[in-house]
């Protein structure tokens, strides 16, 4: 049973002892929504909210634990992002080469056909 | 490089004075902005940070978000003494005042029956976790200790696999009754999805995490119903963390009236 020491009155806000976890889910994610005149893609601030949902503990402590997930992670890091692409362009490349290949030999294969019938 | 208006929350005109002078995200001194018998709280912000793509970049970088999350909920715990603020969303940015004051124009029928509806009401939250150290525990104590053969080894399994499932039931059981004895004694109540709990395993898996409106007056009764209803089972944890603005119940989410 975790209790805080403090009663609400006087008022005294959860912020100092309160874990990140609850002030990120409640800052990020409920509070009024309202359309400001800079605008950002809520749609990423979701995902970005989903993801904060796996963090509980301090980021320091879990850089500590050594655990960085979210740097490799696309729809959290655009870096990752960028590697994501790269990645998939190497693999598609490979793809594209490996199929130029076959329908190469094929080719060939066909010429010969046509040459050993002739 | 200019600046931009950061809108923490808004509020009805307030008398009292802030205990400290109120500074925002960056440190800059927030102030208020009148309008239509509505106040909303700003500060300044750097239109390097807070333009469209910086900031995009910014809420993927965890320190910059968590220090402006913190200076963000700063500012609405600061308002939290004085009046009943209705909390924005992180990051709400507007060019200048006149921006801020057309928003108030075109939303404040909105705006007041929110506030009505929080009025001299907090947020509580209540999480429930299950400690799986202390079920691992409980099974390797187990006077069964190691399995001598196949059929004993399934057995074991099997007999785990059924304690498992056992205190899982009875958690759910516990947070269900939970959560209907503080709904009974709350205004309204809201359930959030669990905060998974990958980056902590010593604080167990999260089972129950709900919100409830409370009115200040009632909230020193609901917070002593919260340590009564604390159940002395091993390996159930209840977590009570407030008082919070009423972030949950603005009533102006997406989905919602």
């Amino acid at each position: 049973m975790t209790m805080p020491t403090r009663l609400p009155s006087p008022y005294e806000g959860p912020s100092s002892s309160a874990n990140l976890a609850d002030i990120l889910e409640r800052v990020l994610d409920k509070g009024v929504v309202i359309a400001g005149d800079i605008r950002i893609d809520l749609l990423d601030i979701e995902l970005l909210t989903i993801k904060l949902r796996l963090i509980i503990a301090s980021v320091d402590k879990a850089k500590e634990m050594g655990i960085d997930w979210w740097e490799d992670d696309p729809a959290l890091s655009s870096r990752a992002r960028r590697q994501e692409l790269a990645r998939e362009n190497a693999e598609l490349r490979a793809r594209l080469e490996r199929m130029e290949a076959i329908s190469g030999e094929e080719e060939l294969e066909r010429a010969r056909e046509g040459r050993e019938r002739s | 490089m200019s600046a931009l208006r950061y809108v923490y929350a808004l509020c009805r005109p307030f008398s009292a004075p802030l205990q400290h002078p109120l500074t925002g995200v960056g440190g800059a001194p927030a102030r208020q902005v009148e309008h239509h018998g509505l106040v909303a709280v700003v500060s300044q912000v750097p239109e390097e940070d807070f333009a469209e793509e910086p900031l995009k970049a910014h809420l993927e970088d965890l320190d910059w978000l968590t220090a402006t999350a913190r200076a963000h909920q700063k500012v609405i715990d600061a308002l939290s003494g004085v009046t009943t603020p209705l909390p924005l969303r992180l990051a709400t940015v507007f060019r200048d005042d006149s921006g801020v004051r057309v928003m108030i124009e075109e939303r404040k029928d909105d705006l007041r029956r929110a506030l009505d509806r929080v009025e001299g009401r907090v947020e509580w939250g209540v999480k429930v976790y299950i400690d799986d150290r202390e079920t691992d525990t409980a099974e390797s104590d187990s006077p069964a200790g190691k399995a001598t053969s196949g059929r004993d080894y399934l057995r074991q399994r099997r007999t785990r696999t059924m304690a498992h499932e056992e205190m899982w039931e009875k958690v759910e059981e516990f947070a269900r009754r939970l959560h209907g004895t503080l709904s009974s004694h709350a205004e309204e109540s809201r359930l959030h999805a669990p905060q998974n709990s990958v980056l902590s395993r010593a604080s167990g898996r999260n089972v129950l995490n709900a919100a409830y409106l409370v009115a200040r007056s009632s909230s020193e009764e609901f917070v002593e119903l919260v340590g009564r209803t604390g159940d002395d089972t091993p390996g159930i944890r209840v977590e009570l963390t407030g008082p919070w603005a009423a972030y949950s119940f603005t009533g102006l989410m997406e989905g919602e009236t």
